[in-house]
């Protein structure tokens, strides 16, 4: 008992973790690997630039959803509405500050992505908290129910968009100064793109922050590891479900609102149609692993681009393509979660 | 003991004459079904003499491709317990295969088996592919997966244009029998001329019945009966000696394969075929949303959901129309019921269904009959 007491006082130092390498290297690798193929370094960096983009953009979309697997083992088919529902909360901001967007300052224009952001992540924060009481809470453990029942949650959630915002596609216009391209010789980097990969970047450093330096991290990760133990020391996992949940919600109601400005176009069904590139990226990385995701989202977006740049053809399957090749390599995923 | 058992049930079944034989003794075991299904199936079968016109026809016809739709995936969802979200693409194979094969190689019955037949074979390495390879994970990787293939599907029938037509599908001529011009009888059948278009209503009717009743007595063989014990407990099917995999990967391959004929029948009464009639995954919402409120885990189910789902998709909005007409002026509820906002209703139906009602409309009425 009293060792027990000093072992706690001063901790004997665990052996470290090994970082898994290779899903890391993988990236880089293929990267550089395709420069001679593509030949020149100008539309290659153009290529990587786009593929990176677009990779933040799935992993802001998909991140939530992986979570909310690892943490609740459940999974949301429902989760590309909230995606389109972040994308259609930009015209509650965009309708009265109109100005902003057509405004000629950089301040102004970042300023209102970033309003349209929280607002996007507020009201997909609420209604996650909702469809979790209601859609998902009565299946917890039937996967069977939760694919069905969130499916069901898809539709309806989906049609009330349709009712409140009408069904026609909704255009809406980039931020002025977000507009173009920044020109370094002969590199051409389209500038939301740029701040796509910023905000991306800034949200998985936050996201592994959270996770690895904070108590809540440290429950959400033994959460995932084992439930069960974490109740049983006294948490209520519930909680933390629900908040994840939430999160998770939030999360692709962000990554809604990127890809809504990218698209510049708002439908009710996008949200459903890039949830296949989640699925598989999520696939890709590990259900339940937020790195893996990371790791997954910029390798399949990667590949779109160099597939769709050497062979266009291939492009079509080049997503499917990916996801066999690396559940050939590692049928659980690149970063598996350790439980399942 | 089982097997007395099981033979002395057949026996009685024999006795029971030829109907129960032909239902393969699964009747509906409540009065009201029975007479809701007789209804369904009479009217289906008299549709081309009791309405009038073409429209309520084309109902009727979809309605039974449904119905057959329906029941294959009944057969995965519902018997064999996994989520597939690939069925529209053996759907769409279907229908390719009969577009495809009367478009290049003429309007004649070789072309639609050449089509068919290869519709077939290409639906059944398919399905075998992706079950042998992703059935032996979980549940939700298996429907995630085939939600990738079927949209890598749909992409590749768009793009592939100079084969499938691209996005503006294929358009084709029938066989003569069957064309609106071919009048096998000179005088009408109770006042209505038999022409090549009823002459396809009943192709469709027959073969729709035909692969229903074989599905159903699949699902009441000894193998449908191992589905069941899967779907159940996955672990104690396998203990008990049941290759688990194998038998997923028969149930989705004949499920393919009857998804397929459904797509073929489908190209064949519209003598067109594209993305949007076959591949799309509003149709795969559609049939999730048909097999749940039907009933799940009975074939039954298939009937009564197509039935109500085709109608209400045909009929619902008129109806819906009134009253949002009647509620104009309070603010967002006309929109909640304007008439393209059918699926909104359904879908919530559909989340009580999964709720309250995990047998759907059959299972709800059957247990009214024996509590």
């Amino acid at each position: 008992m009293s060792d027990v007491a000093a072992d706690a006082a001063n901790p004997p130092l665990l052996p470290r973790s090994r970082t898994d390498w290779l899903p890391l290297i993988l990236v880089p690798v293929l990267a550089l690997a395709v420069l001679p193929l593509i030949g020149d370094v100008s539309s290659w960096v153009t290529l990587t630039i786009a593929g990176l983009a677009m990779g933040m953009m799935i992993f802001l979309m998909a991140s939530g959803l992986t979570l909310v697997f690892g943490l609740m083992d459940i999974i949301n088919f429902g989760h590309g509405v909230f995606i389109s529902l972040g994308a259609y909360a930009t015209l509650l901001v965009l309708g009265p500050l109109a100005g902003w967007a057509s405004a000629n300052s950089v301040a102004l224009n970042l300023a209102l992505l970033l309003l349209c952001i929280v607002v996007a992540m507020v009201l997909t924060g609420l209604v996650g908290a909702v469809f979790e009481r209601v859609i998902v809470r009565p299946v917890y453990g039937n996967h069977l129910k939760q694919i069905l029942v969130t499916m069901g949650g898809l539709i309806v959630t989906e049609q009330a968009i349709h009712a409140i915002w009408g069904a026609s596609p909704i255009p809406i216009p980039l931020p002025e100064t977000l507009r173009g391209a920044f020109v370094l010789g002969d590199i051409v980097m389209e500038r939301y793109r740029v701040v796509a990969i910023g905000i991306g970047l800034l949200v998985f450093a936050a996201m592994q922050l959270l996770l690895n330096r904070t108590r809540i991290g440290l429950l959400i990760r033994a959460g995932v590891e084992n439930p069960e133990m974490v109740e049983a020391l006294g948490y209520r996992i519930r909680r933390l479900f629900v908040s994840v949940f939430v999160a998770g919600s939030a999360l692709a109601g962000l990554g809604g609102v990127m890809w809504a400005f990218y698209r510049q176009t708002l439908t009710a069904g996008m949200g459903m149609e890039v949830m296949v590139l989640v699925f598989i990226v999520i696939i890709i990385g590990g259900l339940g692993s937020v790195g893996g995701c990371f790791v997954g989202s910029v390798l399949v977006a990667l590949v779109a681009n160099y597939v769709g740049f050497l062979a266009p053809k291939l492009a079509l399957i080049s997503n499917i393509l990916v996801m066999a090749l690396v559940l050939i390599w590692r049928p659980q995923g690149l970063f598996p979660v350790a439980r399942r | 003991m089982t097997r007395i058992s099981n033979s002395a049930k057949f026996d009685e079944t024999r006795r029971q004459g030829p109907a129960i034989w032909l239902l393969s003794s699964d009747t509906p075991r409540s009065l009201l079904l029975s007479l809701i299904l007789i209804g369904i199936v009479a009217c289906l079968f008299a549709a081309p003499f009791v309405f009038s016109g073409s429209q309520p026809l084309s109902t009727a016809a979809k309605i039974c491709v449904f119905v057959l739709l329906v029941a294959s995936y009944d057969l995965l969802l519902g018997y064999t317990g996994i989520v597939s979200f690939a069925h529209t693409m053996f759907f769409g194979i279907g229908g390719y295969g009969i577009a495809i094969a009367l478009e290049r190689l003429g309007a004649s019955w070789e072309s639609v088996a050449i089509g068919l037949v290869s519709a077939l074979a290409l639906s059944a390495v398919l399905a075998a592919i992706i079950g042998l390879l992703s059935l032996r994970v979980r549940a939700i990787f298996f429907s995630m997966i085939t939600l990738a293939v079927a949209s890598a599907a749909a992409v590749l029938a768009s793009q592939l244009s100079t084969i499938t037509g691209g996005e503006d599908g294929l358009s084709f001529q029938l066989p003569a029998e069957l064309r609106p011009a071919f009048r096998p009888l000179a005088d009408p059948i109770l006042g209505v001329t038999i022409n090549g278009r009823i002459l396809a209503y009943y192709l469709i009717f027959v073969v729709t019945v035909v692969i229903f009743l074989i599905l159903l007595r699949i699902v009441n063989s000894p193998f449908g009966r191992v589905l069941q014990a899967i779907r159940e407990n996955e672990f104690r099917a396998e203990a008990l000696g049941y290759r688990v995999v194998a038998y997923r990967t028969a149930a989705s391959v004949i499920s393919a394969l009857a998804a397929t004929v459904a797509g073929a029948l489908m190209a064949l009464w519209l003598r067109y075929n594209g993305p949007d009639t076959t591949l799309s995954f509003s149709i795969m919402i559609d049939i999730l949303l048909m097999v749940v409120i039907g009933g799940m885990g009975t074939l039954y189910g298939a009937i009564i959901g197509a039935t109500l789902f085709v109608l209400a998709q045909s009929y619902l909005q008129i109806l819906m129309g009134l009253g949002s007409t009647a509620l104009a002026g309070i603010p967002l509820l006309p929109d909640l019921i304007h008439p393209d906002r059918w699926l909104l209703w359904l879908g919530a139906l559909f989340i009580v269904s999964v709720y309250a009602f995990p047998g759907g409309i059959v299972g709800h009425l059957r247990r009214n009959r024996s509590p």
